[in-house]
């Protein structure tokens, strides 16, 4: 059964460094692909077979798997007018949905605010690395950022237990008897009172949690574990930001994307294997995007900055199949030898805010932008 | 046995020291107390020792940061620099022209570019402000980082042109849409050697193997635009000199520089963008600046030095008024701390604090920089805060700590010390901070729990040890060292 929609959570799979489209979705037949890339392409025998004359890069096979069962949704060609090739501030772009000028608010942020407008609930998103991707940040969101579950908490070098919870104990007593001292005092108060209990509340989730499914040894691993140790236990979370990377592949990439691939696609198979489990995979959407797609042609080794690219949701609610459309690799079409995006980023993110997460998207992506319908909510 | 000062006067030069540099240890504090506060003053803004850094071991044991081709690694050079360095407020306001002039190594693809404008800013950041306004526009980064090399004869691009109005000089609202454009044109011609290739390895955007190719000025005369130009009611054959001299003129100009200036030295001012609709927190602070740029012909330390010795720099609701930044939170634990004479992996690890705190040094956001204040603080950043400087001060040997011990231990003078006067003399020597009184009951009953403070005999001593080193990290936890 679903949940309602309060209850509906994400997982945003950050691929950082700009994940080569053309070599994850291939179109391994088109004769452009191949004029294009005659270093760095993968061939027929080598790609897993798609459909619509597409191939899967061979390391995607658990998105492949999803994809038959009809949980994937395949979002082609997306970007944002005058694309721009600086890693930094296309994410930006991504991460704010401002791509014209730059923003100080996370879209994820301004949900936040949304869902808890008076902070209450200080994990309403955990964020896997030490610093916090700027799509989470807006004044007032609370937001605990995790490199590991099992020590993660204030004053956690301190090693013996008894002096930890003394040092803790003397924090939280300090900090709430300082409220009342005026406004910054407050704010530093009460910041480091929700740190302190959102710290609780997650480091007791690892002890919560019992499941079968073996996660890999790499990072993203590691994080798509914690976040469905976290999903698991229920404690209030519906954003989890994961990312990987780099998919900054300038050299040796057909190597270094497909072992990128194995690791979040095998991240993401075992973080739905164990929702699913666990029963609790229906109210969950997994949202994977990358800052950017990569030059059409190659440049011996690698690809350099692009501009338009693939992103996908999963989950139980996706309607799979392809979204919009594959961008023309014909010459007359490029933008700066670059794929022309066809879609803007933020109609997803509308859809994500709006029709999943009961947010109202318009002032987060400062407009309307028409919906995939790509979600099956009945 | 060192002079006995007020408590009145060394909060007032603790409260110098953190803001024109990155805080004092004991032995500096003492000694800037004896030559006294305007002199000190005076030796901030003329330093006469040289950055001595070791760039032989640098070499040795840091190659990266020797090379300054990735970003961590310059970021841990200057972080070491930071902490280093024997002239706090030529590292300060590199630190602060680095916030207004906002060049990141992101774009840039290595970061020597961005630390030899940090050189720049280093040798020429408290002189006069057209001679660094001019200089600003002849570095190498800024103009691969605002696209000059692409403002063309004919063919301009406005990037520089806006944003040196915008961002650096001016502020919105005191220049129009055409002064921009007439502003780039000025520009033309102004570009690095070789730009076109440049310009193609920088969008390729790889390290290697092009990381050694430094980047120099050149002006082009034959792609300068030699037409007429209108800009800011002044027209003529304009060059980027004359816009340059024409900018400083501008009554806008120091008054934009002071607030900046304000905002970084004295109180949180409200981001930038909304400078042009609110007025500053104190507007007869901003005049006395601005009239000391125009009585010294445009010289930055004269504003400094009208700024410090001012009362509204002095006075006691200024202190502590400044939530930190990561970076003064980093490199001033550190500090007090000690024991980071050589460059060691703790630069590496203190990048990563900061950058998780939301300060990645020489990778401001945007061009638009850090705008600090409250936005520094959220509950990610606030567990980084406390475990960084709890962590940093867990170390009873480093040389810091050991010193605030002999401190301690004179203060104590053969007798026992009771928790309350622990906690005093621990308040007083990590700011003074003044915290408030359940503050200070919770940091009394904390220390009472770990046991007494004497040092008898070597027994006692090793507990006094533990109890001082466990109570300064919980010190450091209060509110009131998020602030400075």
């Amino acid at each position: 059964m679903m949940g309602d929609e309060k209850n509906r959570k994400v997982v945003v799979v950050q691929l950082s460094g700009g994940n080569d489209y053309l070599n994850c979705v291939v179109p391994y037949n088109n004769p452009r692909y191949i004029d294009n890339r005659p270093n760095v392409r993968l061939s027929e025998d080598q790609i897993i077979p798609f459909d619509n004359g597409y191939g899967l890069n061979p390391s995607m096979q658990p998105v492949k798997d999803l994809y038959d069962e009809g949980k994937v949704a395949v979002i082609h060609g997306v970007g944002y007018p005058q694309p721009n090739r600086s890693h930094f501030r296309s994410m930006d772009i991504w991460h704010t949905a401002e791509p014209t000028k730059v923003g100080d608010k996370g879209w994820l942020g301004q949900a936040i605010r949304e869902m808890t407008p008076d902070g209450d609930n200080v994990v309403i998103a955990v964020n896997f690395a030490a610093a916090l991707p700027r799509a989470l940040v807006t004044l007032g969101a609370p937001v605990a950022s995790v490199t590991d579950l099992n020590s993660y908490g204030l004053l956690n070098h301190i090693d013996a237990a008894p002096q930890r919870s003394q040092a803790l104990d003397a924090f939280r007593d300090m900090y709430s008897r300082a409220l009342g001292n005026g406004p910054v005092m407050d704010y530093l108060s009460k910041t480091g009172l929700d740190a302190l209990r959102g710290a609780d509340i997650l480091s007791a989730v690892p002890q919560k949690y019992a499941s079968t499914v073996e996660y890999g040894s790499n990072p993203f691993a590691k994080s798509a574990k914690s976040a469905a140790q976290v999903l698991l236990a229920d404690v209030g979370t519906r954003i989890c930001y994961t990312q990987h990377g780099s998919f900054d592949t300038h050299t040796n990439e057909v190597a270094l994307q497909a072992r990128l691939w194995d690791d979040v696609a095998g991240g993401i198979r075992d973080l739905y294997t164990d929702l699913k489990t666990h029963d609790a995979s229906d109210d969950v959407l997994i949202f994977v995007f990358s800052e950017f797609g990569r030059r059409v042609k190659d440049n011996g080794n690698g690809t350099d900055h692009g501009s338009g690219g693939v992103a996908f949701l999963i989950g139980d609610r996706v309607k799979g199949g392809h979204y919009s459309e594959y961008p023309s690799l014909d010459d007359d079409k490029l933008v700066e030898g670059d794929l022309a995006f066809n879609l803007d980023f933020r109609s997803v993110y509308s859809e994500i805010l709006e029709d999943w997460m009961a947010v109202e998207a318009k002032p987060i992506v400062n407009g309307t932008y028409e919906k995939l319908g790509c979600l099956n909510l009945n | 046995m060192p002079t006995v000062h007020s408590k009145q006067d060394v909060a007032l030069m603790a409260h110098l020291l953190r803001r024109a540099g990155f805080g004092a240890t004991l032995q500096e504090l003492d000694r800037c107390l004896e030559q006294g506060y305007e002199a000190t003053v005076e030796a901030l803004l003329s330093p006469s020792a040289p950055d001595a850094v070791p760039e032989d071991l640098i070499r040795r044991y840091h190659v990266d940061q020797s090379d300054l081709r990735n970003h961590a690694a310059g970021a841990a050079y200057w972080i070491y620099r930071m902490v280093q360095t024997p002239a706090p407020l030529r590292e300060k306001m590199s630190l602060f022209w680095h916030r207004v002039f906002a060049t990141a190594a992101t774009k840039l693809i290595q970061a020597r570019m961005v630390a030899n404008q940090l050189d720049m800013f280093r040798d020429h950041g408290m002189g006069s402000f057209q001679d660094l306004l001019l200089r600003l526009s002849r570095d190498p980064a800024m103009m691969m980082w605002l696209d000059n090399q692409d403002n063309h004869k004919g063919s301009i691009n406005e990037n520089y042109g806006r944003e040196i109005l915008e961002l650096f000089s001016m502020g919105v609202g005191n220049y129009t849409e055409d002064d921009i454009k007439e502003c780039a044109r000025a520009f033309t011609g102004w570009r690095v050697v070789n730009p076109d290739y440049m310009s193609i390895r920088m969008r390729n955007n790889t390290a290697r193997p092009y990381g050694y190719i430094a980047w120099q000025f050149e002006y082009d005369d034959t792609d300068h635009d030699h037409d007429e130009k209108t800009f800011l009611g002044q027209v003529g054959d304009l060059n980027g000199e004359d816009v340059v001299a024409i900018i400083c003129r501008q009554e806008a100009t120091p008054r934009f520089i002071a607030r900046h200036l304000y905002h970084f030295f004295v109180a949180d001012e409200v981001p930038v963008p909304q400078w042009p609709h609110t007025a500053p927190r104190d507007p007869q602070a901003i005049d006395l600046m601005c009239q000391a740029y125009f009585d010294s012909n445009y010289d930055i330390s004269a504003m400094l030095r009208a700024m410090f010795n001012a009362d509204f720099f002095k006075s006691e609701a200024a202190r502590f008024a400044r939530v930190k930044s990561p970076v003064e939170m980093v490199v001033g634990t550190l500090r007090m701390a000690g024991g980071l004479e050589l460059p060691s992996t703790d630069t590496y690890a203190a990048v990563g604090v900061c950058a998780a705190m939301g300060q990645f040094p020489m990778n401001p956001p945007s061009v638009e920089g850090w705008q600090g204040g409250s936005e520094w603080i959220n509950t990610g950043a606030y567990v980084q805060r406390v475990n960084f400087a709890s962590r940093v001060l867990s170390d009873p040997g480093k040389p810091g700590i050991q010193a605030i011990i002999g401190r301690i231990r004179d203060l104590a003078n053969g007798r026992g010390l009771s928790a309350e006067e622990l906690v005093d003399a621990c308040l007083h020597i990590v700011g003074p901070l003044e915290v408030p009184d359940s503050t200070r009951d919770g940091l009394i009953e904390y220390a009472r729990s770990w046991g007494d403070v004497d040092f008898a005999d070597a027994a006692s001593t090793a507990q006094a040890e533990r109890t001082i080193v466990a109570l300064l990290q919980l010190v450091v936890t209060t509110q009131e060292y998020q602030m400075v």
